[in-house]
């Protein structure tokens, strides 16, 4: 069977990178000795633990749940071992609880999970619920819990397993596919049947020679007529999900609007490869593919378990090369964060461990002035106007900035990129829709005191009115000397007559 | 001149009908000035700005009294809304009255309280649980982060924090 397979035009934004030089292997790696899994490693709040220190936990058993009816995603034991302890610890770029867990060397595997021999024959809330509990998130480096986007099935016609990789270094996708195309499809398959969706558009790079032949070939003994694929231009951020979903189908996602109002959804490849090794080898998400690439001795591509700690990452890529250039980044050059030191923990947004050589660091060059080029609104993959922007945010103008569609920068950096006078625009538009988030939420939470105060002012003037009803009927009593007089001798009578019974 | 009075009355009468239908077909806005400025206020009724709640500022600044730059809690984005809406020259909060914290809430250190429930009384949203003798805790999603629970306290076990502690650093 022939698979559709079309090429994608250079889009007018973003940044042509060539990234022909990237290698994908994927290298063997050692069990770490001690991992520590953060509690929250996706977008949403915190998992709650079930275990307690000291317990022996199996490899794939639960550590924490998702916190109940809030988004979030649940947590899975990386390997066999004790848990030594429940702390607040720093993880890359956020400091929240950790597991700490001691390898005891078996990898015994919890016998909790079922493997269907077949999942597709599953229910679709069956499907469902399982890639809740896996703790599944999207492995593309935004750690949304992926049975949001799957429970949000009515209406998506179409999915994009997004294997473009766009960051310049990044290379862990690609390996994916070269070595784990089955288990991709296979969730990929599942992801269609949650969605009731025909159509499942495989999104690959440019010269991703190898992986294309791979996909191609593994299609073919598939033979599904709902897969096709897609070629991009290596342009970032060509696998961002607005800009892909874009290129794809023609269809813009709405300002303030998520992908899935516009009947597409993307799902990393490693996503779809997890749902997949969750339900036929009952394999939660605990380890992923992570590149380790730039001033290392050898870089390459390693399954990992999440929780290891990053510098066993670096031995097993022969240690840095360079030791004078010591920056670490998590993901790629582009939208990477820096880490302070190599003793974080790979958490479940790890693509990447890209270790910067010196001369591949920005110069600092001084800001200069914006001399209105438009540069900046050419390269913007959002289609935004960050010129103006940035007045607006010197301005502080929050409104200019809203009508401006800040809300809609996706942070990827292209404008400071392509800026001739070297404005960080991006760290300014991050605080500033920082900014406009505080504003919005202290309007909420100015509305609901507004109807709690009423609710309070209310109250108290019925108790005031109760209180002065009571008052009233009080004095009305005593007011009717009669019958108070009366009441007192009876009362009187009775005690008396209670006192002397016992005698 | 008579054909000239007839003209003017005739205007007269035809514009006149026309205001009072757009007046009556359209919405009204029956806001008063002080509801929409209060409106603009943050509601944490915090007396930071040196009157007993938001309302009584809003009636301050309407009196020409105190002026529109006292309100820390609502930031430089709530006076320059009040400005607008005034139609006065937009200003920074007066230091003087306070810090804009934005996203903060009060927690109570549930060891060191005593359980006076006097922190309950004192709270203009009723975000504090606890009875007498019994720790007392606040509703995180309720505090509006005011301050006011902090004075009454007699063993000082409520502080103030950020409501999220590392705010989009992974973005």
């Amino acid at each position: 069977m022939r698979v559709p397979l079309s090429k994608i035009a250079r889009p007018g934004w973003g940044i042509a990178f060539d990234t022909r030089g990237n290698s994908a292997d994927l290298s063997a790696l050692s069990l770490p000795e001690r991992v520590c899994v953060p509690l929250q490693q996706h977008i949403g709040s915190a998992a709650t633990p079930v275990v307690k220190p000291g317990d022996r936990v199996l490899t794939g058993q639960p550590l924490a749940r998702a916190a109940a009816n809030r988004l979030g995603a649940a947590v899975h034991a990386p390997l066999a071992g004790r848990v030594q302890a429940i702390a607040r610890q720093p993880g890359p770029g956020r400091t929240g609880l950790a597991v700490s867990i001691e390898s005891d060397g078996t990898d015994e595997r919890w016998p909790g999970y079922t493997a269907h021999r077949d999942p597709l024959r599953l229910s679709t809330s069956a499907l469902r619920s399982a890639v809740v509990q896996g703790g599944i998130v999207g492995l593309g480096g935004a750690t949304f819990p992926a049975g949001v986007k799957l429970n949000r099935g009515s209406g998506v016609d179409t999915l994009i397993l997004n294997g473009v990789e766009c960051e310049p270094v990044i290379s862990c996708d690609d390996a994916l596919m070269r070595t784990d195309v089955d288990a991709m499809l296979l969730g990929a398959q599942i992801m269609l049947r949650i969605l009731e969706a025909d159509s499942c558009i495989v999104a690959l790079k440019d010269g991703m020679a190898d992986a294309l032949q791979t996909v191609t070939t593994a299609l073919q003994t598939l033979a599904d007529d709902r897969f096709s694929i897609a070629i991009l231009p290596p342009v970032y951020p060509a696998g961002g999900e607005a800009q892909l979903i874009e290129l794809l189908t023609g269809r813009e996602i709405p300002a303030g609007g998520l992908p899935w109002d516009s009947g597409a959804i993307c799902q990393n490849v490693a996503t779809a490869a997890a749902v997949a090794h969750l339900l036929r080898s009952g394999e939660p998400l605990i380890s992923r593919i992570v590149t380790v690439t730039g001033a290392v001795v050898a870089p390459a591509n390693f399954r990992v378990r999440i929780g290891t700690p990053i510098s066993h990452l670096i031995a097993a890529a022969g240690g840095y090369t360079d030791t004078s250039s010591r920056q670490l980044i998590m993901g790629g050059p582009m939208m990477g964060i820096e880490l302070p030191d190599d003793s974080l923990p790979v958490v479940k947004a790890t693509n990447c461990i890209y270790v910067p050589t010196i001369d591949e660091l920005p110069a600092t060059a001084a800001e200069l002035p914006c001399i209105r080029c438009g540069d900046c609104a050419t390269a913007c993959p959002a289609h935004l106007m960050p010129q103006l922007l940035l007045q607006a945010q010197a301005t502080s103008d929050t409104e200019r900035m809203q009508s401006l569609g800040l809300q809609d920068c996706i942070e990827c950096g292209c404008c400071d990129y392509v800026c001739p006078s070297k404005i960080p625009l991006t760290r300014r538009f991050v605080a500033a829709k920082q900014e406009l988030w505080d504003i919005a939420f202290e309007k909420r939470r100015a509305a609901k005191a507004r109807e709690r105060i009423a609710a309070r002012t209310t109250r108290q003037q019925r108790q005031q009115q109760e209180q002065a009803d009571q008052l009233a009927a009080q004095t009305h009593n005593v007011s009717d000397t009669d019958t108070a007089h009366q009441k007192l001798q009876e009362l009187l009578q009775r005690t008396g007559a209670d006192r002397e019974d016992p005698s | 001149m008579i054909t000239a009075i007839f003209i003017l009355a005739g205007i007269a009468l035809v514009v006149g009908l026309g205001l009072t239908l757009v007046n009556r077909t359209l919405p009204q806005n029956d806001q008063s000035p002080l509801d929409e400025l209060e409106a603009l206020l943050p509601a944490t009724q915090c007396a930071q700005c040196g009157y007993p709640g938001c309302r009584p500022y809003a009636e301050a600044i309407l009196a020409g009294t105190a002026d529109i730059n006292r309100c820390a809690p609502g930031g430089d984005a709530t006076v320059t809304a009040i400005a607008r809406l005034l139609g006065r020259h937009t200003a920074t909060v007066d230091p003087a009255y306070g810090a804009y914290q934005p996203g903060h809430v009060a927690v109570v250190d549930e060891a060191a309280c005593i359980g006076c429930a006097l922190c309950i009384a004192a709270c203009p949203v009723d975000a504090i649980v606890g009875a007498h003798r019994y720790t007392h805790t606040v509703i995180r999603d309720e505090c509006t982060g005011c301050k006011l629970c902090l004075p009454p306290c007699p063993v000082d076990c409520i502080s103030i924090v950020p409501l999220r502690p590392a705010t989009r650093q992974a973005a």
